[in-house]
């Protein structure tokens, strides 16, 4: 095998690219606090630039979450074709430090009043008499406050130390003979049973906590599976534009056409997964029909209509149609574009999630505030992830399926 | 008509199995069958199995439950008997159509995967009190067989090629007559 094609080295292009996003979108988040106003409103500071940054924060760290569980779940299963992309998803994982930085510093700046994204971080709301006082928040100040700090700090310490955990040992088993490696693949096999377990429960509280308490009045217990769908579905179009655009390269030619298919197997499959969960979420409330649950897509049927049914159509039409056939997973082309498109509707879905409870009705469409702030976080991503990658070979060494993955094929 | 030979042969390995069906197809002879104990990943373009149509039966299908999920939906719940969900108006399908999507799925799921398992069984005849057409049980055990109906002349030519890639065993299971179809 040709050795050179191992080390991935990034493209000039590519890498300028990354950096050519990251002015734009920095220029555009600078104008953005600039124009972000609304002098009739006293409550309004700059609030739709703060989504903004707090939605693209938030949707590049999920895709580093999505790839971190996406590795822990292929130890845990012990499962063998996914062997060759192996570094791929380390690699995309390991973002996670860089956006959890990001949403902790977003968090701080909020808890500092800098912004006013979480209704609940704002003083004197749980205090009787306080002109801020809201009795419904006050009712549920005990989940946030130093709890809701403790439980942040514990996810970020957690979710990084799985991931480096998991990333070390598999470095250091390349460096050894096959014998001492199985010891080591042995330790992620544990170690990833218990990332799946502590994930379990901390992706859906992760999501109460800093996504559905921007609506602080509103709960559903679903909604941390309906975020983990899109994280997990984000992950998976990440690394089959990943393997497509690194075979386009010359990389990668360990990495069967059947793996390719799997992976577009798993974003078809798992597109449904979030049909499915933000449909039940739907449903349900537009059954029982109560009014505090109702409150919630009520704003969204007024003013983000547009946006909601581009969301639904965009994240499900479009991969059944497109994805239903076994060729189109086959084809570089198809992947490619299909993957863009629900990548793309996936961002809008997070800015759907975010906007309604904090812009409001001040919202007039999707505009180039969107667009920036998305460039900025796009380049900072794919500037960590393709660092990542540069650092270590393409294919890892001594794993005990690696055979079994360089020879799947059906 | 013609007179055909019935050859089985018998390998101990996969590989080997997959070696001899490549030479076989290679030199222009047709696989009739080829049994293995387990399903032997990657087999079918190399034996010349066509790809399957099941995909389209199922769509067809799908299709079917959908339609008839929405016409039984739409005859209990609106026509015949409006029913009252949760207070909402209730004179078109489309006012309450989130409540029927559930149903309009399973039935789909439910007539595509059972249309599906039917088609196959009929296809492959394996219905009650069918005869087992597993022509050497050792197959379901551990040996790898490929069934070969084949004139004098080809029968020589896979002698051969069945030989130098390792069968372990070449039975000769006498002759079939076929008869022409037109």
């Amino acid at each position: 095998m040709n050795t050179d094609k191992l080390n991935f080295v990034i493209p000039a292009k590519t890498k300028m690219l990354s950096f050519a996003f990251m002015a734009v979108g920095l220029v555009s988040i600078i104008c953005m606090f600039m124009f972000d106003k609304q002098p009739d409103d006293h409550h309004y500071h700059s609030t739709r630039a703060w989504a903004n940054i707090f939605a693209g924060a938030f949707f590049f760290m999920a895709i580093g979450l999505g790839a971190a569980f996406f590795l822990g779940l292929q130890y845990a299963a012990e499962s063998g074709w996914a062997t060759t992309i192996k570094r791929l998803i380390e690699a995309v994982s390991w973002y996670l430090p860089v956006g959890l930085s990001f949403m902790l510093a977003v968090f701080i700046l909020g808890q500092l009043q800098v912004h006013h994204l979480y209704p609940w971080m704002t003083p004197g709301i749980a205090t009787e008499g306080d002109p801020n006082y809201d009795a419904v928040i006050a009712g549920k100040i005990g989940y946030f406050g130093v709890f809701w700090w403790i439980r942040t700090i514990l996810y970020i310490v957690a979710w990084i130390m799985f991931t480096w955990k998991l990333r070390k040992n598999s470095l250091e088993a390349d460096a050894l003979g096959e014998e001492e490696a199985k010891g080591y693949h042995w330790k992620n096999i544990k170690l990833s049973a218990w990332f799946m377990v502590v994930f379990a429960v901390s992706s859906s509280t992760s999501a109460w906590d800093w996504v559905m308490s921007i609506d602080t009045h509103w709960f559903s217990t679903l909604f941390g599976w309906y975020i983990f769908s899109g994280m997990w579905v984000s992950a998976m179009i990440v690394l089959t534009i990943m393997i497509v655009w690194l075979k386009k390269l010359g990389y990668l030619e360990f990495v069967t056409e059947s793996t390719l298919h799997d992976v577009g197997k798993w974003m078809f499959a798992i597109s449904f997964l979030w049909t499915y969960l933000y449909f039940s979420q739907f449903m349900l409330i537009w059954y029982s029909d109560i009014p505090e649950e109702v409150v919630y897509f009520q704003t969204r049927w007024e003013s983000y209509k547009a946006l909601m049914w581009t969301v639904f159509f965009v994240n499900f039409a479009f991969p059944m149609i497109m994805l239903m056939s076994r060729d189109s997973k086959r084809n570089y082309f198809f992947l490619m574009f299909v993957g863009t498109i629900i990548f793309i509707g996936h961002y809008l879905d997070v800015i759907m999630i975010v906007m309604p409870g904090t812009v409001g009705h001040h919202w007039t469409g999707l505009g180039w505030m969107e667009l920036g702030t998305f460039l900025f976080f796009l380049g900072v991503f794919m500037y960590v992830v393709l660092t990542n990658l540069s650092k270590r070979p393409l294919l890892v060494k001594n794993h005990p399926f690696l055979e079994e993955s360089k020879h799947h094929s059906y | 008509m013609a007179t055909k030979q019935i050859i089985h042969g018998i390998y101990n390995d996969e590989v080997p199995l997959l070696e001899g069906c490549k030479k076989l197809r290679e030199s222009g002879i047709r696989i009739a069958d080829v049994f293995t104990p387990f399903p032997v990943h990657g087999i079918d373009p190399i034996v010349g199995v066509p790809r399957t149509r099941i995909a389209i039966c199922s769509f067809i299908y799908g299709i079917t439950g959908m339609s008839l999920a929405t016409l039984m939906m739409w005859y209990m719940m609106i026509h015949d008997w409006p029913v009252d969900i949760g207070g909402k108006p209730n004179w078109a399908y489309y006012f309450n159509i989130p409540a029927f999507i559930p149903i309009t799925f399973e039935s789909t799921v439910l007539c595509a995967a059972h249309g599906m398992a039917i088609t196959y069984f009929l296809r492959c005849w394996l219905v009650p009190g069918a005869r087992p057409k597993n022509p050497d049980p050792r197959t379901t055990d551990d040996k790898f067989m490929i069934y070969l109906e084949l004139n004098d002349e080809q029968s020589k030519k896979a002698d051969e090629i069945l030989r130098s890639t390792g069968a372990e065993e070449i039975n000769y299971k006498g002759t079939i007559t076929i008869e022409p179809k037109y």
